[in-house]
């Protein structure tokens, strides 16, 4: 059998040798991968101006994601995602044809040409500071009839010529911890106001001319009761702001060089007011709002500085800007959610009792509440005002409402993923319907005619057009049960909004998605954040009617210490079955090998204090982690410190579910050499088919494969930072292999003159990374091979006929094997954002590597590439094993690239899911974009093809068997004829 | 074939022994005719049969000989086809290889019907079948050698632990960076 699989396999090697694509035809795009493109929360909205013609909104996402939509359909018209340290600050439209970003803390300005988003020019704008950054593009701001555009940012503001982007003036503020608030032009001056503040107490203002970039004025002033970084513009010399306790509203008016505070206590305006107040920031004609606990109040401040409320509304409202519709006159609008509704309400700047529009929206409970909205004015056919309001939900999903009607929306939570798990399908059952993807025998045999036609070339453009659409149809493949080969699957995709989503592998739609209540914000838990998911209960063989279910970990806000949150939830249904707070802390989860009576998963998490607590909490799983007890450890990678340590664990008397760790080993890193930056393990649910590797002579090595293998890579702290930071001689890369039970160091390897970013990737005996080489100013990925020597001796054959051999009985990490590494380095061309590795169902189909490049695709190199037993001149035994002569760099296939044409923009993870069918992994890929599809890393030999003619194979049949039968007739007759001779 | 086979004696499809040997009166009431004598006929011929079957026989015997020996050809044959085909497995080889595994078995199988047509009392047929066997045998060594070379015979370490599944560890340990 052995032999067999290894003919089989080497035939396969023989194979793939000489045809290394892994392509695909133009025609197969789309059959098994679906792509779907995303911009993420939007953070602000520009619509086109009534000039432009064109319906569409620019937006600037918290994904630094810049895009042009299509206000009919939500389509993306253009997009550029800017790097992950490229947040935007600001974006407006200038001469109604350059879209204007400001990013990066204020230093690079960018102009992109409307209507089809290409870069018309780029301004790095340098400052001493770094600060917060403000943009301004005044309409009618014009100096040598070139518009000016007035960016603020590092301490300094820059005048920019708006059609070239060059900068006209410049002023550094000498103030290095002025906080802008705002930028105003005074109405139709040439003046500048600048105001913020310096700390928390002193308020400042700065006049400019914004012709010469003189500074006409400087004012400066305490704020009585301090502040507490929430203002709101009132008018273009009123702020109002709120006091660091959050109880009263400071009036700043700052007027022909004067500033004068007023101060309201928020008591007067509502009564029983307790707790803390908060303005939500807008600029709103003599108007602002006042958030305090569930109230949100309408105020209204006068030029004096009184202040009035005009409305109380009772539910999360979110506030427009203010939006000129004709001349004279200005609107806003507000939206607020009420338990099934959302109710839109755009009212006049100046007059509070009048609605210009008061609509009503049904609204999905999923989205949660509103968060920010954004109007936009059409003239109707009556010559009357009509608004669209383009809305930000609670779960980053962006919607347009027009006419009472949600015109369309789009999920842009998925451009946030923080975590992916895989969930099965339910079974098919006898009686349950899926008639409506099921095709009848004529349509199929249809289908197979068509695509015989095609295989025979007579086909006309119809057909082919048909058969392309039957193929991207695909019938099966959008089902909503398992499969043979086990393609469709749900995707459980966790995202940053709280929202989790499942996803379907077979065409990318959504079947369920659910806001977790326990990720969202209240009283309770202030910044809720998910953080990982797991499988918690995954019903096998005998209870397959159960459903599986998803364990959700998160935690009350961004410190180790905040308290963790438990909500599982269903993967068919999406049902949140139950969820817990937690009363401690969770760093860490530790999946458990071990499963209780009813296939519940159980998990270990630790809490910031290194205590251990078990889950589920029951009296069974405790009783089987008891008996495990002396084998369970854990380790912990501290970067600040630059310790690793490992724990034990032991009984804690005072609690059942909760137990104290001991620390039995750490290796601490010199914190003047050695910085950690990067660590891997293997996954933890990843097959190994086999324990030996066959080389060349039949020989035999054994791999040392253990889960607790532990990949930590450190640079020189000089090195760490970017690129070009240090010089060769004080950089350099050491990687470190670590069994995690006992804490020895398997290998330690040193690379000198090489830094960082590493991306690593381990795999059964295996390790890859990736690193910048400064000598040679190139990157590099090198491979770690690690065999276990103790094993080397078991080469009786006999004895392993006999099974008298103790390879496959248990080991322990305490035996100490001898283990044997090998390594080899070699060039790349690409820096890497991620790294992950095939894997399959059994293990044995060969390894391919996926590595997402910077140019935000996903490319497949065989892991024989990365091979240390690769040599220049290789035996012929062993280029018959299949290793490929030594060459100084890895190839860049361009036909191995997985996304094809298609990019995953700002690429973040890949993660890969074995299929049913040993040939086959499947693949996803997240970033801002989603890209799925399936691999076939040795190609699919143990399938036919999908587009597999089987008209073309009964046809095939049917002939045969009619020439059997004609021939047989006609020798029968030629017989007869001979005996009658 | 059937024409051989006819004059080889062992396919007829039909016979009259003129040769009728028994002593006794025949069978059918009617007697012999006067002055008929069975023994006489029976002496005059005997030699000239005598004869003629010692000379079958020893055609038989050595035909036996040409055939037991025809393995050996062959073998020779097998042997250039094996050097030919090299020791990469590939089709070619792999087919060679087993039709020369599979030639000496079917040929062992009919053996008794290979040597069938030279069975005779007085043909000792023994040792030309043990040759004829043992030719084939070293055929079939031939064949397995050539399997071996190809790395087809599990007669290595390597062939048996290439599937064993990876040991189980004893112990158990999770953790990494906390989350952040």
């Amino acid at each position: 059998m052995a032999t067999m699989l290894r003919v089989f396999l080497l035939l396969l090697s023989l194979l793939s040798i000489t045809a290394p694509a892994f392509s695909l035809y133009e025609d197969q795009v789309g059959l098994a991968d679906w792509h779907q493109k995303y911009i993420g929360k939007v953070k602000d909205a520009v619509f086109h101006t009534q000039k432009t013609g064109r319906k569409r909104v620019v937006v600037s996402t918290e994904e630094n994601v810049i895009a042009s939509l299509d206000l009919r359909h939500g389509e993306i018209f253009w997009r550029h995602v800017l790097g992950p340290n490229d947040a935007i600050d600001g974006i407006d439209i200038a001469m109604s044809k350059y879209v204007i970003t400001l990013s990066s803390e204020g230093s690079i300005l960018r102009a992109w040409n409307l209507p089809d988003g290409q870069m018309v020019w780029e301004s790095f704008l340098q400052g001493p500071y770094s600060s917060k950054s403000s943009l301004l593009v005044p309409a009618s701001l014009r100096v040598d009839k070139d518009n000016v555009i007035l960016a603020f940012g590092k301490g300094c503001i820059h005048a920019i010529s708006a059609i070239h982007g060059d900068t006209l003036w410049k002023k550094d503020l000498e103030a290095d911890s002025f906080e802008i608030q705002y930028m105003i032009q005074a109405s139709d001056s040439d003046v500048i106001h600048l105001v913020g503040f310096v700390g928390s107490s002193e308020f400042d203002s700065y006049t400019f001319d914004a012709k010469s970039g003189e500074l006409l004025k400087h004012d400066s002033a305490a704020i009585p009761g301090g502040y507490s970084g929430q203002a709101a513009l009132v008018s273009s010399n009123t702020l109002v702001v709120m006091d660091s306790a959050g109880s009263t509203v400071t009036t700043i008016s700052f007027h022909d060089g004067k500033v004068t505070f007023n101060q309201t206590p928020v008591s007067t305006l509502i009564e029983d007011f307790v707790g803390k107040a908060i303005i939500l920031a807008s600029k709103l004609e003599g108007l602002f709002s006042v958030k305090t606990g569930t109230l949100t109040l309408f105020v209204r401040a006068t030029v004096e500085g009184k202040l009035e409320v005009v409305n109380k509304v009772d539910y999360a409202t979110a506030v427009s800007d203010l939006l000129a519709i004709s001349e004279d006159r200005q609107a806003f609008a507000f939206v607020h959610s009420r338990s099934n509704d959302i109710d839109l309400t755009v009212k006049l700047g100046a007059d509070w009792n009048h609605d210009l529009l008061k609509e009503s929206v049904k609204m999905d409970q999923e989205r949660g509440s509103v968060k920010k909205v954004f109007i936009n004015n059409y003239i109707r056919t009556d010559r009357s005002h009509g608004f669209r309001a383009l809305i930000v939900m609670e779960d980053h999903s962006l919607l347009l409402v027009q006419q009472g009607a949600i015109v369309w929306s789009r999920e842009d939570a998925l451009a946030s993923v923080i975590d992916v798990k895989t969930s099965e399908l339910p079974v098919e059952k006898k009686g349950v319907s899926v008639a409506k993807v099921e095709e009848t025998l004529f349509e199929w045999l249809q289908g197979h005619v068509l695509k015989l036609k095609g295989t025979l070339m007579l086909a006309s453009p119809d057909d082919m057009a048909a058969i392309q659409a039957l193929r991207l149809k695909a019938s099966g493949k959008s089902k909503m049960t398992r499969d043979h080969n086990g393609f469709r699957k749900l995707l459980i995709v966790l995202t940053k909004a709280g929202k989790i989503f499942a996803l379907h592998t077979g065409d990318g739609r959504i079947i369920w998605s659910r806001l977790l209540n326990s990720l969202r914000q209240s009283a309770t838990c202030e910044a809720p954040t998910g953080l990982n998911l797991f499988p918690w209960h995954v019903p096998h063989h005998h209870a397959l009617d159960e459903n599986p279910s998803v364990l959700v970990v998160s935690r009350c806000g961004p410190s180790d210490d905040a308290l963790g949150l438990l909500s599982f939830v269903d993967t068919y249904t999406g049902k949140e079955l139950s969820s817990a707070s937690l009363d401690h802390s969770v760093v860490q989860v530790i999946p458990l090998p071990f499963m209780d009576s009813t296939e519940q998963r159980l998990h270990l998490l630790i809490d910031a204090s290194g205590q251990a607590h078990l889950y589920p909490k029951t009296s069974y799983a405790l009783s089987i982690f008891r008996s495990e007890l002396s084998n369970v450890y854990w380790y912990s990678v501290e970067v600040e410190t630059g310790i690793i340590k490992g724990y034990a664990l032991k009984e804690k008397a005072s609690d059942n579910y909760s137990f104290d760790t001991r620390s039995i080993w750490s290796i601490v890193f010199p914190s003047e050499s050695e910085k950690i930056i990067k660590s891997s393990t293997r996954k933890s649910n990843e097959v190994v088919h086999t324990q030996a590797k066959v080389i060349a002579d039949q020989d035999a090595m054994f791999k040392y494969i253990s889960k607790n293998l532990l990949f930590v890579a450190t640079v020189a702290p000089k090195a760490s930072g970017d690129m070009g930071s240090s010089t060769p001689e004080e950089s350099w890369l050491i990687v470190y292999l670590i069994d995690t039970i006992t804490g020895r160091i398997l290998q330690r390897m040193t690379h000198h003159g090489a830094q960082g970013p590493v991306e690593a990737v381990v795999s059964e005996n295996w390790v890859i990374y990736h690193y910048f080489n400064l000598r040679a100013h190139r990157y590099e990925m090198s491979v770690i091979e690690i065999y276990d020597q103790s094993r080397a001796d078991n080469k009786d054959v006999w004895k392993l006929i006999l099974g008298k051999h103790n390879l496959t009985s248990p080991v322990s990490s305490y035996s100490r094997p001898e283990v044997m590494t090998r390594s080899q380095s070699y060039f790349f061309t690409h820096s890497v954002k991620s790294i992950a590795v095939t894997s399959t169902a059994k293990g044995i189909t060969s390894k391919q590597l996926l590595i997402g490049t910077v140019g935000d695709q996903v490319l497949a190199l065989d892991k024989r590439f990365l091979d240390p037993r690769r040599s220049v001149n290789p035996t012929q035994a062993e280029k018959e094993e299949g290793i490929i002569p030594l060459t100084d760099s890895l190839p860049i296939i361009p036909q191995s690239y997985v996304t094809h044409a298609l990019k995953v923009e700002g690429l973040r993870g890949i993660e890969t899911v074995p299929a049913k069918l040993e040939s086959t992994t499947l693949i996803f890929a997240y970033g801002v974009d989603l890209f799925f599809t399936r691999f076939a890393p040795s190609r699919t030999y143990d399938s036919l093809t999908e587009d597999f003619s089987y008209a073309l194979l009964l046809l095939t049949i049917v002939a045969l068997v009619a020439a059997i039968f004609i021939t047989w007739i006609l020798s029968e007759k030629k017989e007869l004829r001979d005996k009658w001779r | 074939m059937d024409k051989g086979k006819a004059i080889m004696g062992s396919g007829r499809r039909w016979a009259v022994d003129f040769s009728d040997n028994s002593l006794a009166p025949s069978s059918r009431d009617i007697p012999d005719p006067p002055g008929f004598s069975r023994g006489s006929q029976e002496q005059d011929d005997s030699t000239v049969t005598k004869q003629k079957k010692d000379a079958e026989a020893n055609w038989k015997a050595q035909k036996a000989w040409e055939v037991a020996q025809a393995p050996f050809k062959n073998l020779l044959m097998m042997g250039f086809m094996m050097w030919m085909a090299g020791n990469t497995v590939h089709l070619f080889s792999i087919g060679i290889t087993f039709s020369a595994l599979w030639q000496p078995l079917s040929a062992l199988q009919g053996v008794g019907k290979v040597f069938e047509p030279y069975k005779d009392n007085k043909v000792d047929l023994l040792a030309p079948k043990l040759v004829f066997i043992a030719l084939n045998l070293g055929a079939m060594i031939l064949g397995v050698w050539k399997l071996n070379t190809l790395g087809l015979l599990p007669t290595h370490a390597s062939d048996w632990v290439s599937s064993l599944p990876p040991a189980q560890e004893v112990e158990y340990s999770g953790g990494g960076i906390a989350f952040h």
